[in-house]
């Protein structure tokens, strides 16, 4: 990645959707350090948040991502990308908010075995093409723990309090397993898809859910986020293209 | 080695084919585009090579699928740690198609681009001698949209974001450019068997 001035970099007939958003600093993506668990809270039945001191943390962006590594006895190793739950900031922790994935080695020794205390290694934070610098308007769009990197976003527009608007909208199979439930403001609208409060619908996220939110586009326009399975980020995504939303302002994580 | 407390992880099946830091996705195939996949028929799908070639050319769907088939049974990993065994894609190697541009002895690496625009580089050692293809066929049925359908390009021997999905063309240069991930901090080449995930791997 030496590339110098003289070469004139080659440009594809089109040019890509969507371009990274920040440069990546490779020297602290590629060190792993240790992070220290200090703190496990319960979010819904099958996710946890799990709260990390992490001393030599060179900062992230909202959405971005890290890799986890654990270690046994005999050397085996299982490593794992998540993404960042936490909202930048300088108190030397970061949170994860994980799944307790069926069978899952990694999400399963979080879920099962893992105490304050526990020492895991990290290596990040990675990847800027999901970042979100808080600078364009963002509309996010997020299912299940989809949720995770876009809170990241929520909770650093808040903090910041930033002048650009922010919305959410995010699928959940019923209250109960809405993440961040207690945390979510009026930027966010939920949608339930197997049991609702009363007085709300059942439904699949539907292009009535994000019609309102393309027509009401702010100055500069929507950059959407979509986070979820790639199922989900498929039908999300459809609904926003047919919407009117241009392909080049949608920016996808799939799980995978 | 800092061990993590309590942890045995899954049970130790000797595997020679699973690179290091990989585990095997079984039936899985994720899918991590980062882009809306875009709807390409056929018909509108063309492939094209240029750059430092004596002969620039572009293939229709057509004109591609009268080169000789050719198919790949084995691997693919991701540098997302999953790995994925069995898989058959059928398609044509990528030697058929430079037999007919004629690389310039100059050339050393190329640039693969995407319908989307997404972009990938590569040394061109990497793309000749057997090693890849233009797939468009999986598992016998045509190739998926979500997995690079019509047809994507296929380097099974390096990590899967190489292997761009949608594929329009290369461009052959007598240097390496990074492409997209490449550009996001990912490594220049991302050979799995030296876990090259990362700038600096």
């Amino acid at each position: 990645m030496t590339e110098t001035s003289t070469h004139p970099a080659f440009t594809p007939p089109t040019r890509f959707a969507v371009p990274g958003r920040i440069v990546v600093n490779n020297r602290t993506a590629g060190m792993w350090q240790t992070a220290t668990l200090t703190e496990i809270r319960r979010e819904t039945p099958r996710a946890s948040t799990f709260r990390f001191k992490v001393p030599k943390w060179a900062g992230h962006l909202p959405g971005q991502h890290l890799m986890l590594r654990l270690t046994a006895e005999d050397g085996y190793a299982a490593q794992r990308h998540y993404s960042i739950a936490s909202a930048p900031d300088d108190s030397g922790h970061i949170e994860l908010t994980l799944d307790h994935v069926e069978g899952g080695e990694v999400s399963g020794w979080f879920h099962s075995v893992a105490e304050p205390g526990d020492e895991v290694e990290v290596r990040g934070p990675l990847s800027g093409f999901f970042a979100w610098p808080g600078d364009r308007p963002a509309l996010l769009i997020g299912a299940g723990s989809g949720v995770v990197p876009l809170m990241s976003m929520v909770r650093h527009h808040r903090a910041r309090g930033l002048p650009v608007p922010l919305r959410m909208l995010v699928s959940a199979r019923s209250p109960e397993e809405l993440i961040y439930a207690r945390e979510l403001g009026a930027e966010t609208t939920p949608v339930f898809t197997r049991s609702a409060p009363e007085g709300v619908p059942v439904a699949r996220m539907a292009a009535a859910h994000v019609a309102p939110l393309l027509a009401e586009q702010p100055p500069g326009g929507w950059e959407a986020y979509v986070c979820g399975s790639n199922a989900f980020a498929e039908h999300a995504s459809r609904l926003l293209v047919a919407g009117g939303q241009p392909v080049d302002r949608i920016r996808i994580e799939r799980f995978g | 080695m800092n061990v993590s407390r309590g942890f045995t992880g899954r049970a130790r099946v000797h595997h020679p084919g699973l690179p290091p830091g990989q585990y095997d996705a079984g039936d899985d195939w994720p899918v991590l585009s980062a882009e809306v996949t875009p709807e390409l028929a056929p018909a509108d799908w063309t492939f094209r090579i240029d750059g430092l070639v004596e002969q620039p050319r572009t293939w229709t769907w057509e004109e591609a699928h009268t080169l000789p088939a050719s198919a790949y049974e084995g691997a693919i990993h991701c540098v997302t740690s999953w790995s994925k065994f069995g898989v058959r894609f059928g398609g044509v190697s990528l030697d058929a198609f430079l037999d007919v541009v004629r690389p310039h002895g100059s050339a050393t690496h190329a640039v693969a681009y995407s319908h989307t625009g997404y972009t990938t580089n590569l040394p061109l050692a990497d793309l000749a001698g057997g090693r890849a293809w233009i797939a468009w066929e999986y598992d016998g049925e045509p190739l998926p949209s979500e997995h690079g359908g019509p047809a994507r390009l296929l380097v099974p021997h390096l990590y899967f974001w190489k292997s761009a999905k949608w594929i329009a063309g290369l461009r052959l240069l007598d240097h390496d450019e990074p492409g997209f991930w490449e550009q996001n901090g990912y490594h220049a080449r991302g050979n799995p068997w030296e876990e090259q995930r990362y700038a600096g791997d």
